[in-house]
């Protein structure tokens, strides 16, 4: 059978009976088996799977459609960054530190999704710790690209983007520190959402870079990461970093008057791909069409955000890693790859003694400008249109050799995250080579809900699938 | 030490620091490579940063509070909690000694 591609199609089949829950289940395990090659799981959980479809389909005979209610993702099937804590279920965040290791807890939005009614199916594949651009990281072996084998799937929630846009699930989750779930969604042609810092709760999640990490969702469809965000957001008690922002806030801006999108003149220069800056552009014109109105903005300290997201990330990440001994949990620290070890030995040059002001300080002073630069051009526009990646997916192999040139990948990502502001990354089209192109909305935080509008606007256009 | 340049000594004392055990060829990869990137995040030398404040947080939150109350449902029991590790003694976590026996008694 064909799987179906949204959440609404799911729903309605099951409750009409068209398949059950388990017959779904029994799809999307098939699809993972025969797209192993694809490295995108680590961890696959039939089992579990089926005790929550047979449960589904129970309560779907007794209640019917009020089922739904209480679930608003009853019968969705997905798959966790293998960094999302899942109880009883090994979680290894790509690690060989981890990987042994079974929690003895569910991260926040492993248990909102499974309250919601969803079906987990596995733990997804990713660069270890989320340090990577390209999928390549993983001490599990790299994730490829499903359109093309000899290419990344772009990191570092690499095996979530890949099991979506190959449908082995129809939702997933990941993170979001720097472009990790806008880069692979990017890659791999699937929608990705990275949302506000502190709008969803990161507890049970393996801490990457604190000011800087958010927790993201992949779907074919920018309402389904619509709904997956509205069952995920909002203050859980155990991440003192979570806002919860109602929609009365931050309406929604349609009907009201036009929609202004800004294009920063500094994303668009030497470096961009001509097909990823033509798709970009013929984006911007998407919604000139429909009504928006486009805006000459600029960002200008958008080419210091590498240097300052590279000395504030391995700060944290070299905090962050501070845990781990291998005394409670884990393997002792020589289990850190080549990546870990230089992001962890690099934060800790940027934060020791001599180097402090002229690094970690001067970055997080950079980090002031670039939140201005944003500020400022909200003012004028209510969403920014940008690259994703200045390439389309480059080769497996091709960067791993030189770090900085893989960290130059992130140079249109990682401003978001130094700014906390929202960013949907939105499948466009092919280039000539067949491999996916897109661009990325961003807007002021707390926003997801222009996002959201505008997204939906675009899609309008129809966009090839697997 | 010109800024970016970094010594076989820099990598010992950070890799010290970050508790991480390096072969000798690992010390020659990661100087070159940290090297490098050290070197082009030097560029923020450049930004007249004078007037400006730092900035760790982004969404305007300041200190959040809970009421410091033990709350069974929200913690790991004993056994929970021992369970990442087998090497475990009476209920505790066991761990290598650090202190050495003298050696003039």
């Amino acid at each position: 059978m064909d799987v179906p591609k949204t959440i609404k199609e799911t729903q309605e089949g099951l409750l009409k009976k068209d398949f059950s829950a388990v017959d779904l289940v029994d799809e999307y395990l098939a699809r993972i088996e025969k797209n192993k090659d694809l490295n995108a799981f680590i961890t696959v959980t039939g089992e579990n799977a089926y005790k929550q479809a047979k449960h589904f389909d129970d309560s779907n005979d007794s209640s019917g459609k009020d089922f739904l209610k209480d679930n608003p993702l009853a019968g969705v099937v997905v798959a966790h960054k293998d960094l999302f804590l899942t109880k009883g279920v090994r979680t290894t965040a790509g690690s060989k530190v981890l990987d042994s290791y079974v929690p003895a807890y569910s991260a926040t939005v492993v248990r909102k999704l499974e309250d919601a009614g969803c079906i987990m199916l596995g733990k997804t594949n990713c660069d270890a710790w989320a340090h990577g651009s390209s999928g390549e990281n993983s001490d599990f072996g790299p994730t490829k690209n499903p359109w093309n084998k000899d290419y990344v799937p772009g990191g570092s929630s690499s095996g979530s983007a890949v099991a979506v846009a190959k449908q082995m699930t129809l939702i997933a989750t990941g993170t979001d520190t720097g472009g990790s779930v806008r880069l692979p969604a990017n890659f791999c042609g699937v929608v990705g959402l990275k949302p506000t810092y502190g709008a969803v709760s990161r507890y049970g999640i393996v801490a990457m870079a604190s000011s800087l990490d958010s927790v993201g969702h992949f779907g074919n469809s920018v309402e389904d990461v619509e709904k997956v965000f509205a069952v995920t957001r909002g203050e859980d008690g155990y991440d003192a970093t979570v806002k919860t922002v109602t929609s009365d806030q931050y309406p929604v801006t349609s009907g009201k008057r036009k929609l202004r999108i800004g294009i920063p003149k500094e994303y668009f220069v030497e470096g961009l791909d001509r097909e990823v800056e033509k798709a970009v552009l013929e984006a911007t014109e998407v919604f000139k069409k429909k009504g928006a109105e486009l805006v000459d903005v600029s960002l200008p300290h958008t080419k210091y955000a590498i240097s300052v997201y590279y000395i504030i990330q391995p700060a944290e990440v070299s905090s962050n890693l501070g845990r781990y001994d291998g005394i409670r949990y884990g393997n002792d620290r020589a289990s850190f790859g080549d990546e870990a070890k230089r992001r962890i030995m690099l934060g800790s040059y940027v934060l020791s003694a001599g180097y402090y002001d002229a690094y970690y300080l001067k970055a997080m002073k950079v980090r002031s400008k670039i939140i201005e630069d944003f500020d400022e051009v909200f003012e004028k526009v209510d969403a920014i249109v940008a690259p994703v990646s200045p390439t389309p997916p480059f080769k497996l192999g091709e960067k791993t050799s030189d770090p900085l040139k893989m960290y130059l990948a992130d140079i249109y990502t990682v401003a978001a995250n130094l700014a906390g502001i929202p960013g949907l990354s939105i499948p466009s089209g092919f280039n000539k080579a067949g491999l996916p192109l897109g661009f990325q909305l961003l807007g002021p935080r707390f926003s997801e809900n222009t996002l959201f509008e505008l997204g939906k606007i675009f899609e309008g256009k129809n966009v090839k699938r697997i | 030490m010109g800024m970016g340049s970094l010594s076989k000594d820099d990598v010992l004392h950070v890799a010290k620091l970050a508790k991480l055990t390096l072969t000798e060829a690992e010390i020659e990869k990661f100087r070159k490579q940290l090297s490098e990137i050290i070197s082009y995040i030097s560029q923020l030398s450049e930004v007249d940063t004078r007037a400006v404040e730092p900035t760790s947080q982004t969404t305007g939150l300041t200190n959040v509070y809970r009421p410091d109350e033990v709350k069974s449902e929200k913690s790991l029991g004993q056994e929970e909690a021992l369970s990442g590790t087998d090497q475990t003694h009476n209920g505790y976590f066991k761990v290598k000694a650090i202190l050495e026996e003298r050696s003039d008694k």
